[in-house]
């Protein structure tokens, strides 16, 4: 059996639990097993009805699981697969999903191979997974020794497939939790002041560098973002560790992950670990003083020249067009 | 407080990888080292805890003696001790085997809070923190963005998109932290000197038996075709084309 742990968000099931869905599918196809869904959480019960093309529909529905609690649910995973003894795991490569998993590989002692691209079966086994490193810049592949094999799967890796498969059994899973499972909880939601279009939903996204030189210059590319369509303005780590930007804007392996129409960079030399973050863009738009910059290697459209010269030139344009 | 940060060695490549003739490793003939921002942020964060609640600060790494460097910038800015398990193979560590030494290494030292990057720059396991959380039976929070310490328990955030996330834990507790959480500082010259002359408690560890092999690396592919646009200000009409390609004007 495989075992796919989903994701509840709004009472709707995540996005990467569809395709969490849609890669257990295809493991269990090579692999000549079955498929087992798991939910957990305050709803849980009347989503179970919404899944196909899954043998079971494990459930753990409780009025005490109203929000990700990580311990409680990692009780509960790891109870999952004592009782039915999965070959394979497989949950979300989202930050929940991801701490949830190192929750249950510890309480179990087994291996976690997190934020998996590709599986390798052979003979109906599954032998080695590739898993993203730094951030997506590089690929690792990996032999996992202990059984069961638990995975994460990283987002956007494998495009959900809808099944119309037949309806499955409803299962409801006891569940058994001490208090010292409710030990991290949390016990308040802060919601966000919505400010502004934000960098991973804007269509045009336009980054700033080094070569901005100060937090003054993003003037600028504020002025250009208010003339297009839906457009935002993010930067580079050095643009947010010299405080000319907050680190919200970040782009990159520790910062957005952002997939705009077209990305605009500005003054930014093109390293891998900021181009991880924009690598999803449809079109990369690079101005460069410097011919030599990887980021010419790394873009589709290249402006080789000032951007103090060339963003102000763009935006007096755009303005004569818009006739502001 | 007794605050401990856990610090990983990893090549500074901006550039691109290249690997090794196996494809076992990133070369890192001719590149610098240094560790994940998230990392950065929690040395910086131990730092300021202690600055503000008083007691020590120890930066710990499993890694080659050459991680000594990184070890030595963090005391450079203002921690206080540390620790290297020293292990020249730590690349092909898996995280369950990393979260066993480090745990037996601190268990007898009794530390109040425990800082570690939310994910390693190198591997991004996401896991070392919550396993050595789990083998010395301590709360977790995850991806925190922000850490008040008030009466001996902890106030934590976490930032998602609906807003921010409030965890409060009675201490010791174990803290995975993400860059954004404060603006590190540099070290000073007088920290970088000083630095030199303080000690590294060092042991050696070894590997145990292994859960996740690595069998290669390999560069995902990159497939973007230039065109120049053109020279300075002169590219504008073309910027503008592009624009108006993909519906921005
Ligand atoms: C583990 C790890 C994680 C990281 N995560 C991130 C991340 O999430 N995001 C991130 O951005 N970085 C990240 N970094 C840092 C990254 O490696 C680079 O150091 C950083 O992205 C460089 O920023 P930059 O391009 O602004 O600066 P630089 O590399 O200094 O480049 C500046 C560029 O601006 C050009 N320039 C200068 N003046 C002008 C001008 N007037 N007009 C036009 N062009 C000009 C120069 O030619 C140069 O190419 C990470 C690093 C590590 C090790
Ligand atoms: N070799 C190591 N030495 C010290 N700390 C480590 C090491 N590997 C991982 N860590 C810590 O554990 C965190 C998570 O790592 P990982 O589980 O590999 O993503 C890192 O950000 C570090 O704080």
């Amino acid at each position: 059996m495989i075992l796919a742990i989903l994701e509840i968000s709004k009472n709707a099931l995540s996005e990467a639990s569809w395709e969490v869905l849609t890669a257990a599918r295809d493991l269990a196809q090579k692999t000549n097993s079955s498929v087992a869904a798991l939910l957990v959480g305050k709803g849980a019960q009347a989503l179970a009805s919404t899944l196909k093309g899954v043998g079971a529909v494990l459930v753990a529905d409780d009025q005490r699981l109203d929000s990700f609690i990580p311990d409680a649910f990692a009780q509960i995973v790891s109870s999952a697969i004592a009782q039915k003894s999965p070959k394979i795991v497989i949950a979300p490569g989202t930050e929940t999903g991801n701490d949830l998993m190192a929750r249950v590989a510890a309480r179990l002692n087994l291996g976690l191979a997190t934020n998996c691209t590709e599986f390798v079966v052979e003979n109906g086994a599954l032998k080695r997974v590739t898993r993203s490193n730094w951030g997506g810049s590089l690929l690792e592949e990996v032999e996992i020794l202990s059984s069961p094999i638990l995975l994460t799967l990283q987002p956007h890796a494998i495009p959900a497939q809808m099944s119309d498969g037949h309806t499955p059994t409803v299962e409801a899973l006891p569940v058994a939790l001490s208090e010292k499972d409710f030990r991290v909880r949390m016990k308040e939601l802060i919601p966000s002041e919505k400010k502004g279009i934000s960098l991973t939903d804007a269509k045009v996204v336009i980054g700033g560098g080094r070569g901005m030189g100060s937090a003054e210059a993003f003037k600028m590319l504020e002025e250009l973002a208010s003339l297009l369509h839906n457009a935002a303005v993010g930067a580079t780590r050095v643009a947010t560790n010299n405080g000319w930007r907050p680190h919200s804007d970040q782009i990159g392996q520790t910062g957005a992950q952002i997939a705009p129409d077209l990305y605009i960079a500005c003054g930014i030399s093109g390293a891998i670990q900021h181009m991880v973050g924009c690598k999803n863009s449809k079109k990369i738009l690079a101005i460069n003083k410097d011919p030599e910059a990887p980021i010419f290697q790394r873009a589709d459209y290249g402006v080789i020249g000032d951007l103090h010269q060339v963003v102000p030139a763009l935006v007096a344009e755009l303005k004569r067009l818009k006739g502001v | 407080m007794k605050v401990l940060v856990c610090i990983k060695r990893v090549p500074d490549t901006g550039g691109g990888f290249k690997l090794t003739a196996d494809n076992m490793r990133v070369d890192t003939t001719n590149v610098g080292f240094a560790v994940s921002p998230h990392e950065e942020c929690a040395v910086e964060e131990a730092i300021r805890i202690v600055e503000k609640h008083g007691g020590s600060s120890t930066v710990l790494t499993l890694g080659p003696q050459a991680a000594g460097e990184q070890l030595r910038e963090a005391i450079a800015k203002g921690i206080t001790g540390a620790m290297l398990l020293e292990a020249d193979d730590y690349e092909f560590w898996d995280p369950a085997a990393t979260a066993q030494a480090i745990a037996e290494a601190v268990k007898p030292l009794g530390f109040d809070i425990l800082l570690f990057g939310n994910e390693s720059a190198d591997a991004c396991n996401y896991q070392v923190g919550v396993r050595v959380a789990h083998l010395l039976d301590l709360p977790c929070v995850t991806g925190i963005k922000a850490l008040e310490i008030q009466n001996n328990r902890a106030i934590a955030k976490r930032e998602t998109k609906d807003g921010w996330e409030v965890y409060e834990v009675p201490l010791p507790a174990v803290f995975t932290v993400k860059e954004g959480i404060n603006t590190p500082r540099h070290p000073s010259l007088r920290g970088i000197m000083s630095a030199k002359k303080v000690p590294i408690e060092q042991r050696k560890v070894t590997r145990p038996a292994p859960q996740l092999v690595r069998k290669a690396l390999k560069k995902p592919q990159e497939g973007r075709q230039l065109e120049i646009l053109g020279q300075g200000v002169d590219a504008v009409p073309k910027i503008i084309e592009k624009l108006r390609e993909v519906g921005a004007i």
